[in-house]
């Protein structure tokens, strides 16, 4: 299985990644090689098999809901690159 | 005797007796890692303050009477896992400068054991690389030839606790990363089954595989960590709610009637010749113990590889789409719009093994070809958990080489992704199937590299894998060799 170099940078835009000519080539090559690994699955009838979705098949265990404090404002915004008068701040999104 | 050589075991024995007090303990370490980290590159970040009055508050403790083994025992812990206003990297540019605001579970039960925390160890990007060499702050360097890799992505961890710059440390394995560099450093690294640690606080990677362990020198010292870190979580819903055995008095030094399985699959004929030899005399050994050994059969072994490489770049792009520049973690300079932002901190905050996984995983799940890929894949993981499954109606416990080989050289498979997962191929499956997996060393080869094997118990039996480690290690020097540095 190969994929094109237009498929990686179509891809690279669904997850916000740029992509220089000097990366594009060797990651459409390693893309390709990893898919070509991936392919051997394709040997096997799963028709009848069940995804396993959790490594354990075990009931999701319930608890009270109460609310608990975890962290103030002040130390959730304080790792933020930029902030203001108590929120994130980002780039002007509306003209 | 040098307190940097004791064991745990042994360390605590001289803090209870007032032999050395725990900030003599303390600082012996920082001294060593004053002097060695610069040729090793284990540790990304050294908390000398924290670690001298995390060591006071120990001393106190053995005086007032509230000691517990691990009060005043330093440790070093990956640098995944959340520790509060202490800066916490995952071995990325990303968040080069991220001081959590909270504290994750792991390192809440080390502090409140009294266990000195004595800095933050490297590790491969985001957890992703199997030589350390991913990590934004340098490649960690083997204590045993410098001039070779740690393994990963716990190579920090290893190397920091092969080097005695540690007296434990913790690691986490989503794929292998904390047995296969104990084997590369000729340590004890111990897997357990899937949610029997909390992953609160733990940076995610690929959150149906993640799991944290203790690494050490012994399988004595392993029992003793995971009594402590071991439990259901509240702050973690996949954590298992079953109760905590006393690891500790579980272990043995006989192991009559125990029947372990040698899967077949994990002998082939590609395997290096002096792990195939040292694998052959181990069974010798555990014979002489009491076990017996049984030939058995994992028939998707071979299909491990393929289906990790799509289930964990798909949840690792999925859990890494946080990463966006405005909340925490880097931005990039100027953006002039808001996918400006998005797409430069991104693309300058990460490191080329963590975009080729994210482009995987972006892939595999992208419109068209979920059920090709992850669907796919998630079926052969239920195949891949049946064979153990199967295999444990006639056994206790399977044995395994850890690795293919051991510690190769920096840089040999840096540009080969390929080649550089096929690493991990003894490991994965044990990941996949949730179970729990022990390595330990077994021999060394002739450049005097460590060797290690595998155990691998069913569901919850680390108790199994503890014993039975515990017993090989009552009856074999392989622990208790250390590189000259």
């Amino acid at each position: 299985m190969s994929i094109t170099a237009d498929t990686v940078k179509h891809v690279a835009n669904l997850a916000r990644l740029k992509l220089d000519e000097r990366e594009l080539a060797p990651l459409v090559q390693q893309l390709s090689n990893i898919l070509g690994l991936v392919e051997q699955l394709k040997e096997l009838d799963t028709e009848a098999v069940t995804p396993m979705s959790h490594a354990l098949d075990m009931p999701i265990p319930e608890r009270p809901d109460l609310v608990v404090p975890i962290s103030t404002r002040e130390a959730m915004l304080a790792n933020a690159p930029d902030t203001e008068q108590g929120y994130f701040r980002v780039p002007k999104i509306i003209e | 005797m040098d307190p940097t050589q004791l064991s745990l075991v042994q360390a605590h024995a001289w803090l209870s007796s007032r032999q050395i007090s725990a900030r003599e303990l303390t600082a012996a370490f920082l001294e060593r890692i004053d002097r060695l980290n610069p040729r090793i590159n284990a540790y990304i970040t050294v908390d000398r303050e924290g670690a001298m009055a995390a060591a006071q508050r120990a001393d106190d403790r053995f005086r007032n009477g509230t000691a517990t083994p691990l009060t005043g025992i330093p440790i070093g812990v990956k640098d995944l896992f959340c520790t509060e206003n202490l800066t916490t990297t995952c071995g990325s540019k990303m968040l080069a400068r991220f001081r959590p605001p909270y504290e994750s579970t792991v390192t809440r039960k080390l502090k409140e054991a009294g266990a000195v925390i004595l800095g933050k160890t490297n590790m491969d990007e985001f957890a992703m690389g199997s030589s350390n060499e991913t990590s934004f702050f340098g490649p960690v360097r083997n204590p045993w030839d410098t001039e070779r890799i740690p393994g990963g992505s716990s190579g920090g961890s290893a190397a920091a606790l092969a080097a005695r710059m540690a007296m434990a440390t913790i690691g986490s394995d989503t794929g292998g990363s904390i047995r296969q560099p104990a084997a590369l450093t000729g340590l004890t690294g111990l897997k357990p089954t899937y949610g029997r640690i909390s992953r609160f606080g733990m940076i995610a990677f690929a959150s149906s595989l993640d799991q944290a362990g203790p690494m050490t020198w012994t399988a004595e010292d392993a029992a003793i960590m995971l009594r402590v870190l071991a439990g259901h979580d509240p702050k973690d819903s996949t954590s298992i709610q079953a109760e905590v055995p006393d690891y500790v008095n579980t272990l043995v030094n006989r192991l009559d009637g125990l029947r372990i399985g040698i899967p077949e699959e994990y002998f082939p004929d590609s395997l290096d010749r002096e792990t195939r030899h040292a694998l052959e005399e181990a069974q010798q050994v555990l014979r002489d113990l009491g076990a017996s050994m049984v030939s058995v059969s994992l028939p998707h072994t071979r299909y491990a590889i393929p289906t990790y490489y799509i289930i964990a770049p798909a949840e690792a792009s999925s859990n890494l789409a946080r990463y966006d520049g405005i909340r925490f973690g880097y931005r990039c300079e100027d953006p002039k719009d808001l996918k400006d932002l998005y797409t430069r901190t991104r693309s300058e905050g990460f490191g080329a093994e963590v975009k080729r996984r994210i482009m995987l995983g972006t892939y595999v799940l992208s419109s068209g070809y979920y059920d090709a890929y992850y669907r796919k894949a998630q079926k052969v993981r239920r195949l891949i958990a049946r064979d153990f499954q199967d295999v444990y109606t006639g056994v206790d416990l399977l044995l395994t080489p850890t690795t293919p080989g051991t510690a190769f050289p920096l840089g040999e498979k840096k540009d080969d992704p390929v080649a550089m997962y096929l690493s991990d191929i003894f490991t994965i499956n044990v990941n996949l199937a949730g179970l729990p997996g022990l390595s330990l060393p077994c021999g060394r080869d002739h450049q005097g590299l460590p060797i290690g094997m595998q155990l691998i118990a069913p569901v919850l039996k680390e108790e199994r894998l503890l014993a039975a480690a515990h017993a090989f290690q009552s009856a074999t020097p392989w622990h208790q060799r250390k590189p000259e540095l």
